[in-house]
């Protein structure tokens, strides 16, 4: 670990305090302009600042990771003196069982857990919207049959179908677990959607772009997607730290990620049983997961406050 | 007779009440909302429709545009049956006939701004492009005396008076010939109602439009419209002229109604004849006259309750829809 | 000489937003309502009514807004700005009543209408549950609505407008308030239903005794119950008077521009004046007078300094430089067909 490494370090965590800080001026402008002179005030969630400041931390460690690690995540060092060795200054975060550098897989992990979480909510976001809108807005017999399929798909629990998909496979690659989260998450998105569009499709800007002449796909994609936006925002933002958790968990169990590809899941499974003498190695996965997760919750009750037009309407 | 401009022949409108079988079978009952109204307007001209809620006011409104199909009559527009128009044609025809709502607050997409929203228009009827486009943005803000530059506005950052002008530019930018107004001015403030209303009337008069002006305000509509129908539980109870309907109503509700409407004027206050009981609703309707249970009329008798009163002339021009519409 | 049931004095109710601004929806209200008579409170939106009706009651939401210290607001000789929460509780509901616009979301959607009125009586007057039921009747017969012995389990779901209007009202009076606010209590109701509730309130005020302070906007109404006017415009007072001298010899230019927008049922068809321009926001009220840049009249003076309020006739009050020098008044300005 020399010192382009640490300086490394340190230029990710003064640029991620210098983003923060822009993208907080940058929602509190939006929020000032929607809500001028209606004296409602808003209110920013406590610690915003330090949240936004995490995800982009995280963010550019897992983007830039090369540059911030002096190792790579499965080079195993000097396998008799490294063997669990605690934090030092050659090893920020100590090693693990394998003489791995923490830090470096903590760096490489991230890529692997915030890709999933982000691919995976995205791909249920997607999807839930376009079933929720197709619902809400086409009703009757469409919206009948698809919230059936939904009120289904919340009944079954999704560790159990990702339990057994895992199962019936030897080996699960990446892709297959990104897209087998994704389509299990996206239930509770689409009934938000559909909630949201139902009552859309019946305001007046709505029908007055029929009036207009306009065709259902204009007014769904034009008038009643971008409405929606603001909540869907949310709830996403809110869904990347649960698919984070799920992919934890499954790796955890030893289904999820495999091994040597570090993720945050699996380097607190493989930490488990050194629990008592070299904690640092779950410890440290474990802190990056929670602070992720509550960054990405506060996140996103201020998006909420800085999207929502509602928040100007008189 | 002259044909006019728009003739509506027995609108009727039947919502389907709740429905059996968890919302994929047949209703329980229908909601008559509207039961059989028919009128003419002569180009230019202003219709005033008037009524309460559950009067089906709006509902009429609604369908003639076809944002809610209509469960019988005709609509003739320019000689054009709208009801039986296929898509395409209908989507063609719908740039002659354009509507104003009520509420300013819901009427603006809140992510658009006002120069999106008044190029949708534009866009889905191919009539500019480019430079062009924007230019007749920024005419038809002029026209409805909104300041150009508010084109880059969000509709949050408007006051209702000037949402209310946008709503007005954006059915004026296809220019159409008909004009639906369902209570344009009723959220607003006395003074803003003002200038809304002198707009309209000077649009008219510039545009040569025909308006079909829905209020329950009585003394708006005294305004702005040469010809007043009355609408009481889904069917029209009277028509005539506007000075006709305010001076010498013939229906027992008209003049209640006028009897009750306010005066902004101390010195004219009069004995307000009150009428009992409530508005009623459409999914329920009385038996005979629909207005029977609450009518205060003297000669009110057994026929009331077992006829219903057809819409018929009393005298040139002035229909009334009451067993003893002469003995006023 | 009859003492005023309530008497207010230099009302300032004011909301700070996080941004620092601060919002002086009232800035300086004083009135005086005596016992029996309907004050009528007319403005636009924007204007401070309803903030100033909230005040009374002291419900305005603590943060963001504030009622100044140096405001006093007096029911029959007790200063409600300086009881303790549970003085002002015992006068809430009991002493001043209140009544608001939308009825749905002012009735609690979950409890019947007889608890919802008997619950005054229970809290304020120690009544018990079986007395208290008996008073929710007899107030459900006072308002006029019919089979109360029915209606009285009804939800407030099961009423028409016009009746939880009245059921409202039912439980404003239940203990026999000395001072009744109705903020804008027919504003969403049909024109018969509104005749209704306004012949109610009258045949109310005088079998009861109790003074009404109406606030709404429309002209109409107010002519019709109000014995006298106040006319707000960005949280003042800016005329006051009988009802016959304000609506027959306004004198502010505000009032006369309200007036001749207003259409008239029995007048024939002709353009109406309008005001021109908008109602600023509470953030920024205009330097001087407040109504400056729509008024007809305005010259330098009114640009500059704020005119007060002053009585330019027994009962009758304008503020407006107009009063000091009534040549500067446009002829034709105003716009009012007298």
């Amino acid at each position: 670990m020399n010192g382009a490494h640490w300086f490394a370090i340190v230029a990710a965590i003064a640029w991620s305090a210098w983003a923060a800080q822009w993208l907080r001026l940058h929602f509190e402008r939006r929020q000032r302009r929607a809500t001028a002179g209606t004296g409602r005030r808003f209110v920013r969630p406590p610690g915003t600042l330090i949240a936004i400041g995490i995800l982009v931390f995280f963010v550019t460690v897992a983007v830039a990771a090369p540059l911030v690690t002096p190792y790579r995540p499965s080079r195993q060092l000097d396998i008799v003196r490294l063997q669990n060795a605690p934090p030092s200054w050659g090893h920020p975060l100590g090693t693990d069982l394998y003489s791995r550098d923490t830090w470096s897989r903590l760096a490489y992990g991230a890529r692997v857990s915030l890709a999933v979480g982000l691919l995976a909510t995205l791909l249920a976001a997607t999807v839930g919207a376009a079933v929720g809108a197709a619902a809400g807005y086409f009703r009757r017999w469409t919206d009948a049959v698809l919230m059936r399929v939904v009120d289904v798909g919340l009944a079954i629990p999704r560790i159990f179908i990702l339990l057994v998909a895992a199962a019936l496979t030897a080996h699960l690659p990446l892709a297959a677990l990104v897209l087998l989260l994704g389509l299990t998450s996206w239930f509770a998105t689409s009934r938000l959607v559909r909630a949201e569009v139902l009552t859309l499709r019946e305001r007046d800007f709505v029908a007055s772009a029929r009036a207009l002449g306009g065709g259902d796909w204009r007014i769904i994609f034009r008038h009643v997607l971008p409405n929606v936006a603001a909540p869907l925002i949310v709830s996403l933002a809110l869904g990347i730290g649960q698919v984070m958790l799920l992919e934890a968990a499954l790796s955890f169990l030893g289904v999820g990620v495999q091994p040597p590809t570090p993720s945050w899941g699996n380097m607190i499974a493989e930490g488990r049983d050194q629990l008592a003498t070299a904690p640092w190695t779950t410890l440290f996965p474990g802190l990056a997961i929670v602070l992720v997760v509550m960054a990405l919750n506060t996140v996103g009750d201020t998006l909420r406050d800085a999207l929502d037009p509602r928040a100007g309407a008189s | 007779m002259t044909p006019a401009l728009v003739e509506v022949e027995g609108l009727v409108k039947h919502y389907p009440g709740e429905r059996l079988w968890w919302g994929l079978g047949p209703p329980r009952h229908l909601i008559r909302a509207v039961e059989g109204v028919s009128f003419r307007i002569g180009a230019g001209r202003t219709l005033g429709l008037v009524g309460e809620s559950g009067s089906g006011k709006s509902t009429v409104a609604r369908t003639l545009l076809r944002l809610t199909e209509p469960t019988a009559g005709r609509f003739l527009l320019e000689r054009e049956d709208v009801f039986r128009l296929a898509p395409e044609p209908l989507r063609r025809l719908r740039r002659r006939m354009q509507i104003v709502f009520q509420d300013p607050y819901s009427s603006l997409n809140p992510r658009m701004t006002v120069r999106d929203t008044l190029r949708e228009p534009l866009e889905i009827h191919r009539l500019a492009a480019g430079a062009e486009r924007d230019a007749r943005v920024a005419a038809l803000l002029q026209e409805v005396g909104l300041d150009p530059a508010l084109a880059a506005a969000y509709p949050h950052e408007l006051s209702g008076g000037q949402r209310q002008r946008v709503g007005i530019a954006r059915a004026l930018s296809v220019q159409p010939a008909f004009l639906v107004c369902d209570e344009p001015v009723s959220a607003l403030d006395v003074s803003v109602q003002a200038q809304v209303l002198n707009l309209l009337a000077d649009l008219q008069q510039r545009r040569g439009l025909t308006y079909l002006f829905i209020a329950h305000d009585l003394a708006v509509v005294r305004h702005i419209a040469d010809d007043v129908a009355v609408m009481y539980l889904g069917r029209i109870v009277e028509q005539a002229s506007a000075a006709a309907t305010y001076e010498r109503p013939r229906h027992p509700y008209t003049r209640a109604l006028l009897s009750a409407a306010p005066v902004p004027d101390p010195a004219a206050q009069r004995q307000r004849q009150v009428l009992t009981g409530d508005v009623p609703s459409p999914a329920n309707p009385p038996p005979g006259c629909p207005f029977h249970p609450r009518c205060p009329h003297p000669m009110k008798n057994d026929r009331c309750r077992t006829d219903r009163p057809a819409l018929r002339e009393v005298e040139p021009g002035h229909a009334a829809a009451c067993h003893f519409a002469e003995h006023a | 000489m009859t003492e005023p049931v309530l008497r207010v004095r230099d009302l300032k109710t004011y909301f700070v937003s996080e941004g620092g601004g601060t919002a002086r929806a009232v800035d300086g209200v004083s009135f005086d309502l005596y016992p029996g008579e309907t004050l009528g409170l007319v403005g636009e939106s924007g204007c401070g009514k309803t903030v100033t009706s909230l005040s009374l009651l002291r419900l305005v939401p603590e943060p963001p807004g504030h009622i100044r210290p140096g405001s006093l607001i007096e029911l029959e000789g007790r200063n409600l700005l300086t009881l303790s929460p549970r003085d002002l509780r015992a006068v809430r509901g009991n002493r001043l009543a209140m009544i608001f616009q939308e009825p749905m979301s002012a009735l609690n959607p979950v409890l019947t209408v007889g608890d919802q009125i008997g619950e005054g009586a229970i809290v304020h007057q120690g009544l018990s549950r079986r007395a208290a039921r008996a008073r929710a009747m007899e107030m459900l017969q006072l308002v006029g609505i019919p089979d109360p012995e029915l209606r009285i389990d009804d939800y407030p779901h099961q009423l028409s407008g016009g009746m939880r209007q009245r059921v409202m009202i039912a439980m404003a009076l239940v203990c026999h308030p000395q001072v009744l606010i109705a903020d804008e209590p027919t504003t969403a109701l049909d024109v018969t239903i509104q005749a209704q509730i306004l012949e109610l309130l009258d045949r109310l005020q005088r079998e009861l005794g109790m003074a009404i302070m109406l606030i709404t906007h429309d002209l109409g109404v107010v002519a019709g119950t109000a014995d006298r006017v106040l006319v707000m415009y960005a949280g003042q007072v800016v005329e006051g008077g009988s009802t016959p001298d304000l609506f027959h010899r306004p004198v502010h230019p505000y009032t006369e521009g309200l007036l001749a927008s207003v259409p008239r049922l029995d007048q024939p068809r002709e353009r109406l004046t309008g005001i021109p321009g908008t109602v600023p926001a509470a953030s920024a009220w205009p330097t001087g007078c407040r109504f400056h840049p729509r008024c007809p009249h305005a010259w330098e003076r009114c640009r500059t300094d704020e005119p007060p309020l002053v009585e330019i006739a027994p009962g009758h009050s304008a503020r407006c430089w107009l009063v000091e020098e009534p040549g500067r008044r446009r002829p034709g300005a105003s716009g009012v067909t007298r």
